[in-house]
């Protein structure tokens, strides 16, 4: 394969595309296929054919805006059409080459005109099983400008110039981790893939691997070539069995186009990929567990250093990254890495992903630059907390995030800036609240996920999660008293500081947070045994009281 | 030093030989463990005793890690499913939409709680992390397939036609 080459097959693609005068394209991703979407491809596909006119029916990844799902984007207009359903197929296909339906066209304009499309640039316009589109839209030209014009170093020094960090959450800059692999010795290095999107709330990664999984897989070829490494392995949650089938697909499709394989493009650079699967452990999201999880044993983190780059899988070097970061690598290299860092803000660069959820009117998935206000994603992206309630807090980092009040809502989104406020940037997902949740009902909620998902290795986590809820199920019961809070505030601390890995680190800070913006919650179900929001249930506290 | 040779087939059910597979593919090599049970399970449904043992053989890792690995990770289920499964989702957008009021009424309703089925073995009751649909919330899995914007009302009409069936 030449780059060349790449361009013939972006041609026949071209030329393929051209037979037809118009293309639908039809979101199958989980919130539209479990709309009927599937039905309404068939359909669509059914209607051309009745119709004669030459139509493209296209099945593509996750579109964005879900609550408006199912969707459909007939282009080149480029209308989009939303809440569509099998029945609407046949009118879709009629109104073809004419005017637009008005009663299923949506207005998102606002949704879309604050974000950007870097990541998810390919969302919505190929076909995720077909190798050819994703070529299409210079899909594989990054990998290959790297192989035969760039060093390993070069590369690095783009991405060290993007200023991409880690997409994660934790946000260690990118180039830093790929150079200390490539400093590492011995001629045996792994590339990584963390796939185990765990957070509760959050699905950007599920909707990169299903809907664009090349390039995913191309970012780690990439990355292979800068640390010196030839083997790859992706974790994926075993939950997400779509994301597994497109990905297997895809790895079968880039070896047939021997772009994964031995003497890649012609070169001396070998590099394949297998794909592993989560079994259902939170705590795999940390990297010392997965790289355990790998080897085939229970997913138990261990102390740091040595750090995987150094000593990783089976005791190699090992560069771990996120799906999204994999994913920024390729328009990097393409663009250059001044282009990637003029977007975003001082220390935080580039756009970010994210998955927004919970009592919002439009949910879905967002990319908006870094440094934006989190009120523009929540009043304008998100169009706002509907049936007329009012916003309480988004909750950030899922875990190991912390609830930010009204109050904080200009705070620019960026690594630092979340950070400030208590909360992290985490994998991305944003879930609103509004006047009907109970924050110290949600701290227990995310105490609770800690408690279970605690791997048991170090007892500042298993026992400290533990009793944390404990605590907080007295007080979301009216038998708290202030001395109980007072305690969890220090167990809190404990925890913090004595944990072994991130999730033990970071389990208090749901309840830090809220302690910090939303204390009146606390006193008013210690003292007054109530619940001002309605959700608790005060049972315990009425039987003593009477 | 002998050459191993793997335990044979625990009996001719031919979903062994797909277990089989997956070791061979992987040489047989101790890291298969993960892998190979999932293929176990997606054969069988569940982990029983006869099929922790004879993985553990094949890939000579100790019986004590292998049920270690098993117990570890939530996905592995060490009882049979029963004949339909409803998974509700708990992860943090379902839960902020009600999820825990869906859970309690599936509990009231069939007499269980989550991890368990029912006695006539017709129903199995689950509680998932997250399924990543989370635009959709609440979420539930009925038999695998991912139902969005759930109400208790749908939920126990789903559990009657099962439960008549």
């Amino acid at each position: 394969m030449t780059i060349e080459e790449l361009e013939q097959i972006a041609e026949s693609v071209r030329l393929e595309n051209e037979k037809y005068d118009y293309e639908v394209n039809v979101c199958m991703d989980l919130a539209c296929a479990s709309q009927g979407a599937d039905k309404l491809r068939e359909a669509l596909t059914k209607a051309a054919e009745a119709s004669g006119k030459k139509v493209l029916i296209r099945r593509t990844g996750c579109m964005g805006p879900c609550s408006s799902g199912p969707l459909v984007r007939v282009d080149p207009e480029e209308v989009l059409y939303s809440h569509v359903n099998a029945s609407h197929a046949e009118k879709i296909v009629d109104s073809l080459g004419g005017k637009a339906i008005p009663e299923l066209q949506c207005d998102l304009n606002e949704h879309f005109d604050k974000q950007v499309r870097v990541v998810l640039e390919n969302a919505g316009h190929i076909d995720p099983e077909k190798i050819d589109d994703y070529i299409s839209r210079e899909g594989y030209k990054a990998l290959l400008t790297a192989l035969i014009e760039m060093t390993p170093n070069g590369v690095i020094h783009r991405i060290t110039e993007s200023g991409l960090r880690g997409r994660g959450g934790s946000g260690y800059p990118t180039a830093l981790k790929w150079g200390t692999v490539a400093k590492a010795g011995g001629d045996l290095k792994y590339v990584v893939c963390n796939g185990d999107e765990g957070d509760p709330g959050a699905f950007m990664d599920r909707s990169v691997m299903e809907g664009d999984p090349h390039r995913v897989i191309e970012g780690m070829a990439i990355a292979a070539y800068a640390v010196g490494a030839s083997k790859g392995f992706i974790y994926v949650r075993a939950e997400y069995p779509v994301a597994v089938a497109r990905l297997t697909t895809a790895l079968r499709e880039a070896r047939r186009r021997g772009l994964l394989g031995s003497n890649i493009c012609g070169t001396t650079f070998n590099f394949d990929v297998e794909i592993r699967l989560g079994a259902g452990a939170f705590v795999c999201g940390e990297e010392t567990a997965l790289l355990a999880s790998i080897e085939g044993r229970r997913g138990m983190p261990r102390p740091r250093p040595p750090y995987p780059a150094v000593a990783g899988l089976w005791g190699k070097p090992t560069l771990i990254n996120n799906v999204e970061t994999y994913a920024n690598i390729a328009p990097i290299i393409r663009n250059g890495g001044k282009w990637f860092a003029s977007m975003g803000s001082e220390r935080s660069k580039g756009s970010k992903v994210f998955a927004l959820t919970g009592k919002i009117n439009h949910t879905g998935l967002v990319e908006v630059p870094m440094g934006i206000k989190l009120r523009e994603i929540i009043e304008v992206i998100g169009g706002g907390v509907p049936d007329g309630h009012t916003f309480k807090a988004v909750q950030t980092g899922g875990p190991s995030g912390g609830c930010i009040p009204a109050e904080m809502l200009d705070i620019g989104v960026s690594y630092d800036g979340l950070m400030k406020v208590g909360s992290i940037m985490g994998s991305g997902g944003m879930i609103v609240m509004d006047d009907t949740s109970c924050m110290v009902n949600v701290a227990r909620f995310f105490v609770e996920f800690c408690m279970s998902e605690s791997c048991g290795k170090c007892i500042p986590c298993r026992a400290g999660t533990a009793q944390m809820h404990t605590l907080l199920t007295r007080i979301c019961t009216g038998e708290g008293t202030m001395e109980d809070l007072e305690l969890l505030e220090e167990l809190c601390d404990t925890v913090k500081s004595a944990s072994l890995c991130g999730l033990g680190q970071t389990s208090p800070n749901p309840v830090l947070s809220t302690l910090k913006y939303f204390r009146n919650e606390y006193i008013e179900h210690i003292v007054h045994k109530r619940c001002p929001a309605g959700v608790c249930n005060m049972k315990a506290a009425e039987e003593v009281l009477a | 030093m002998p050459a191993f040779t793997p335990p044979p087939l625990p009996s001719d059910d031919k979903r062994w030989k797909i277990v089989n597979g997956t070791m061979r593919k992987n040489g047989f090599a101790r890291h298969a463990l993960i892998e190979t049970l999932h293929t176990v399970q997606s054969s069988f449904g569940y982990l029983d005793d006869d099929a922790i043992r004879f993985v553990a053989h094949s890939l000579r890792v100790p019986l004590s890690q292998a049920y270690g690995v098993v117990t570890f990770y939530h996905y592995f289920s060490l009882k049979p499913p029963g004949k339909h499964t409803v998974t509700i989702c708990a992860g943090t957008a379902c839960f902020i939409k009600g999820s825990d009021k869906l859970t309690a009424a599936a509990e009231k309703r069939l007499g269980i709680v989550p991890g368990q089925t029912t006695k006539d073995g017709k129903i199995s009751l689950m509680a998932a992390r997250c399924v990543g649909a989370c635009s959709r919330a609440p979420v539930m899995l009925c038999d695998g397939e991912v139902m969005g914007e759930v109400t208790g009302e749908q939920m126990l009409e789903q559990l009657e036609r099962w439960a008549v069936e």
